[in-house]
């Protein structure tokens, strides 16, 4: 009887297979990183698409979807050359990831050249916002610059006079600090970009923070750096002292390795595990039944990019020529977001809230992130007039 | 003034943090003749021990402890497995086998510890800064780092200058093939040297574990400056590698800690934030370039044989 059914199974796989050939399907080419110590945001961004796409049934407008995912190992030029791969030899439909921003910045021609759909999931570049735009351009994540603009104003809400800033030598660590600088109405007392990503010891500019005397400082530091900065800015009798304000440093994958050293620690973030949306909620219950951990907000700007992107072929009825119809369908950002629903700018930016998250143990004893209160209500990224784009 | 010394004590702290690694580093070079690139890989499996012992034994000082005793033994089970084949081959084919082994130890602990990264937490007697001049506190971790290292390079130096163990690495040394002949057991004695220098390795790793986290490939980078180091101290000389590291470390950090605001100077705010962390990194090269053009063999070199 066993033998029977593999035999059966294995007709019909057969038969299944030249059937799926000759269909239409969806490709998508998923870029970001999956090796090295920054692995783990990479995977769970692949987590979270993959969930995405168990909820929408593995197909977008009736068409079964085909994901490849490719390992830009943080660097920009390996970044580019995957993505080249997937339009030149898999000719992908979309290209849909991209944590880092100098990785994007890389990765952006060939794929707007060839007039295929980029989503990044991640990084927002001061560039692609302003006079890069392109219509084949969209992000379901932010600007870079917006959430750290929405962090200074909670430190002038909290009347903070004196501030120190710190981030990444690149593309993203830059947009960072001028995006606190350009809301932040006290005065910036001292500035240091470290090296990215092999400066780890942060012991020469925790001095220079302490000796500045600043009433508080703020950092940039993603990924496994954010768990090394918080562990050396505590070693250094930092924290009590000078009350630290950050952007990213802190999220749901680094959090178990930050642990107590977090309490307290305000953030902006545009989305929060726990929004109280019907979306969110089944993202983030499914999530943590199926992987036992929090999603980061990686993933939620994953999630989002898969269930955008079939919001676009589900108005086109899987006829992926029709370009023109995809865009002015996306530019509507009619899905079901996780952080709730949003508008696009003309840089098909999001324009969306920021809210402040703190750090809280759940009821398991696990520490979680929890939103506090909005501090900006539909906030559009400062770079939006460079972009020559008008619809 | 204050920040000036403070600064000075980080940079001593990455000095000897450097030289532990440096000093493995060279002892093999210099004495064995052989060119290990897989010395990071011990400084990542210290780490990597030591957190996993610290959490077994819920004590940071006892996984330290068990950790240095097992990188030591993984230290000398790899001589006799892999790198007793490559005495007296070609650097070349040092190169290649040993790099070889990064690929393998990275693969390793992949499989081992998984890829996310492990962080080892410090005890709290640890945590709290400690006031070390009126006005002046210093992260009592970093002050531990410090005396562990310098009492480590005291040993050192009393192990290879006045014991009889040091008596004969130096003469294996100088002339390994008379050594053997005067009966001394020679492929032992590169056991125990290998085995120094991974535990060696492995000590830097574990006690920069706590600052840093444990990751894969944690010991790449930090190799490249240990290479610097023995270059410009001297291949093969402790004493050189002990200066050598220090004045790495000093140069780093005041480079970071001052080029920024001197730059400021001259440049506009952003272009000297982003100028300055390249040029910092910049100086040590250059400090070796300088070493290498004046006194090719390094500040201290070893007499040759």
């Amino acid at each position: 009887m066993k033998r029977i059914s593999i035999a059966a199974s294995a007709v019909l796989a057969l038969a299944a297979g030249p059937a799926m050939a000759q269909g239409k399907s969806v490709k998508i080419g998923f870029v970001s990183t999956f090796s090295g110590p920054t692995a783990v945001i990479g995977n769970d961004m692949r987590n979270s698409f993959e969930l995405a796409l168990d909820h929408i049934g593995r197909k977008m407008g009736g068409l079964p979807v085909e994901v490849i995912y490719e390992d830009d190992q943080q660097k920009p030029e390996v970044g580019k050359q995957k993505t080249e791969k997937l339009i030149q030899s898999d000719k992908v439909d979309f290209v849909i990831g991209y944590i880092w921003s100098n990785v994007l910045l890389a990765s952006l021609k060939p794929v707007v050249d060839s007039q295929t759909f980029l989503i990044s999931a991640n990084a927002g570049p001061s560039q692609i916002a302003g006079e890069l735009c392109s219509p084949y351009f969209f992000s379901t994540s932010w600007q870079n610059d917006q959430t750290p603009q929405a962090i200074g104003e909670y430190m002038n809400q909290k009347d903070v006079k004196t501030a120190y800033l710190l981030g990444p030598n690149y593309a993203a660590g830059k947009d960072m600090l001028a995006g606190v600088a350009s809301t932040y109405k006290g005065k910036v007392i001292g500035e240091d970009l470290t090296k990215w990503p092999d400066q780890l010891d942060f012991s020469a500019e925790l001095s220079k923070v302490k000796a500045a005397k600043p009433d508080a400082l703020f950092v940039f530091y993603p990924g496994a750096a954010g768990v090394q900065f918080l562990n050396q800015y505590v070693q250094a009798g930092l924290k009590g002292q000078v009350p630290l304000y950050t952007a990213f440093t802190i999220d749901s994958l680094s959090l178990p390795r930050q642990g107590e050293f977090a309490l307290g620690i305000p953030g902006a973030q545009a989305w929060v595990n726990d929004l109280p949306n019907e979306a969110n909620k089944k993202f983030v219950a499914d999530f943590k039944a199926k992987h036992k951990t929090y999603p980061s907000f990686y993933g939620a700007q994953s999630y989002d990019a898969a269930n955008f992107a079939n919001s676009a072929v589900v108005a086109v009825n899987g006829d992926l020529s029709k370009k023109d119809a995809m865009r002015a369908e996306m530019r509507k950002a009619n899905y079901a977001s996780v952080r709730g629903p949003y508008k696009y700018g003309n840089n098909q930016f999001p324009i969306q809230n920021f809210y402040l998250q703190d750090v809280v143990k759940d009821a398991e004893g696990n520490f979680t992130l929890k939103t506090v209160t909005t501090i900006v209500k539909d906030s559009q990224d400062q770079f939006h007039e460079k972009c020559p784009m008008k619809w | 003034m204050l920040l000036f010394i403070e600064q000075c004590l980080n940079g001593l702290q990455f000095g000897l943090l450097l030289f532990l690694l440096a000093a493995g580093l060279t002892l093999v070079f210099g004495i064995m003749d052989l060119v290990n690139l897989a010395h990071g890989s011990l400084y990542m499996l210290g780490a990597y021990f030591a957190a996993t012992f610290a959490a077994w034994t819920d004590s940071f000082v006892l996984g330290a402890l068990l950790a240095l005793a097992a990188t030591l033994v993984v230290g000398m089970a790899l001589e006799v497995v892999a790198l007793r084949r490559l005495y007296g081959r070609d650097h070349l084919d040092h190169v290649l086998g040993t790099f070889g082994l990064i690929l393998f130890f990275n693969e390793l602990v992949r499989l081992v510890w998984g890829p996310a990264g492990m962080s080892l937490s410090l005890p709290m007697w640890l945590i709290p800064p400690v006031e070390i001049l009126p006005g002046l506190f210093y992260p009592t971790y970093r002050i531990a780092i410090i005396l562990t290292a310098l009492l480590v390079a005291l040993f050192l130096y009393v192990l290879v200058m006045r014991t009889r163990l040091g008596m004969l690495v130096r003469a294996g040394a100088s002339n390994r093939e008379m050594t053997g002949a005067l009966g001394v057991n020679i492929s032992l004695l590169y056991t125990l040297v290998f085995g120094l220098g991974a535990a060696l390795a492995g000590l830097a790793g574990l006690m920069q574990a706590p600052i840093l986290t444990v990751q894969i490939g944690m010991g790449e980078n930090i190799l490249i400056l240990a290479f610097v180091v023995i270059i410009i101290g001297g291949i093969g000389s402790i004493r050189g590698a002990f200066i050598a590291a220090i004045l790495v470390g000093l140069i780093d950090t005041i480079g970071r800690a001052f080029l920024p605001d001197l730059l400021r100077l001259v440049l506009s705010s952003r272009g000297a934030s982003t100028v300055a962390p390249a040029m910092s990194s910049m100086m040590i090269y250059l400090l070796m370039a300088i070493v290498l053009v004046l006194r090719p063999e390094g500040l201290f070199p070893v007499s040759s044989k």
